[in-house]
């Protein structure tokens, strides 16, 4: 008996541990010192009430010009594991100032995938930003949201409304729950929310950061519905011009469920995803730790590249946290300019938004503001 | 919900289950082999992971 005991203590302990360990990496405290240029901080529950107090709660940073125009929304952390899509946002939501029109900025669209990691995968729990006035950690998540806020996922996902079939655990995955419903998950109600935002502000471009691993043909790109084919054609045409190689691709309209999609076939916006290159996600990658995310460098992923495996190019210098933010940076910029050119009445003119070569020069460190020096009424918890 | 209360009640059940095998097993190895078991079962249930 006292055998037995002694085991059942060492598996209460062991539980324990790696509990706290979970605890505490989903409750991971990440700062948001908003900038002058934000104007009023929202809940998504403003547009929603049924989420008001759930995880997916989020903040939504609204920076406003003093001259009317357009409206933009840009969605970080729609899947939390591609990290330049939540630090972009980052980046905005610390420093940018709008002019004209409205720019609403979600740091974490599926804040509940960024409190969980992928089962069985061995991530890190989290992330280091290097900054000139100390480091700033950040919660790696999951590409799904969290299953204690969400489960159990059913034998066959069937997409609303279209009643596609999908894989099961993209009940999960906020970027195939569009346009989600109000009765529906947690996730599906979290899509919900946000094509409510949409149609409330009467957003012009949605535009939602991603990453995507090498093998991925659907890489390096602007996704674009078919309402913003000529805007991401352009963009792609100027950006790989006069600074880095991106292409345009079709919203396919077979495959439900996804940002580029559905927000464009069910609101007035126009509907953009990016993908930037994430070796991190990559199924041949080696091991699977905070330096791979950050610096994109693996030697499995270039072997695969050697052999015709990839969709990007990769070499031993891989692709850095640094170059993958900037790439959106500038991509931002670009689709804003180009859009305001076109739409003098609609244009959204920011500014204090570092480029592609900016980024890479001075680090994302470098555009990441100090909580501790900020006053406290400016700092916000994601 | 109803069905999330249901998987929750299941996974107390199974944490039952392999707490009493643990007791009524004569094998020390089965009985680490059942803690090993248990640990993902009591995280769930304790809503860690």
């Amino acid at each position: 008996m006292l055998r037995k005991i002694l085991i059942l203590a060492l598996g209460v302990a062991l539980a324990f541990f790696s509990g706290l360990s979970f605890y505490q990496s989903r409750h991971l405290k990440e700062p948001v010192v908003v900038g002058p240029g934000v104007t009023q901080v929202k809940k998504l529950s403003e547009y929603f009430p049924a989420i008001q107090g759930s995880t997916n709660d989020a903040y939504v940073y609204v920076l406003e010009g003093a001259k009317p125009g357009g409206s933009i929304l840009i969605l970080g952390g729609s899947h939390p594991e591609e990290p330049a899509g939540r630090l972009t946002t980052w980046i905005l939501t610390e420093n940018a100032a709008v002019e004209q029109g409205r720019l609403f900025v979600l740091n974490s669209a599926n804040r509940s995938g960024t409190t969980v990691t992928r089962l069985g995968g061995a991530y890190p729990a989290d992330y280091t930003i290097r900054t000139p006035w100390g480091e700033q950690k950040f919660r790696t998540g999951d590409r799904w949201s969290n299953p204690l806020d969400q489960w159990p996922d059913p034998e066959v996902y069937i997409h609303y409304p279209t009643r596609q079939e999908l894989a099961y655990v993209d009940i999960r995955n906020l970027n195939r729950d569009w346009p989600g419903r109000p009765n529906g998950t947690l996730t599906e109600k979290t899509c919900y929310a946000l094509i409510q935002l949409i149609k409330k502000e009467k957003v012009d471009i949605v535009i939602d950061l991603h990453e995507a691993e090498l093998q991925y043909p659907v890489i390096s790109t602007i996704v674009a519905h078919q309402k913003g084919q000529d805007l991401a054609a352009l963009a792609s045409m100027v950006i790989s011009a006069e600074e880095f190689k991106i292409g345009m691709e079709n919203s396919p309209k077979a495959l439900r469920g996804l940002s580029h999609r559905e927000i464009g076939d069910n609101t007035d916006a126009i509907s953009l995803l990016f993908e930037t290159p994430e070796p991190f996600l990559d199924a041949t990658r080696g091991r699977t730790d905070a330096r791979l995310l950050l610096e994109g460098k693996d030697e499995f992923v270039v072997r695969a590249g050697k052999h015709g495996l990839l969709y990007e190019k990769i070499d031993e210098k891989g692709w850095p946290i640094d170059v993958r933010v900037g790439r959106h940076c500038s991509t931002i910029i670009q689709v804003l300019d180009l859009w305001s050119q076109d739409h003098t009445d609609k244009a959204v003119v920011m500014k204090n938004v570092p480029k592609y070569k900016e980024v890479v020069q001075k680090g994302v460190g470098a555009f990441l503001q100090d909580p501790a020096k900020a006053p406290p009424k400016t700092v916000y918890y994601e | 919900m109803i069905i999330t209360i249901l998987y929750y009640l299941l996974v107390a059940y199974v944490v039952f289950l392999m707490i009493g095998n643990i007791f009524k097993s004569k094998k020390w190895q089965e009985e680490v082999l059942y803690v090993i078991v248990l640990i993902p079962f009591l995280l769930r249930l304790l809503r860690l992971k």
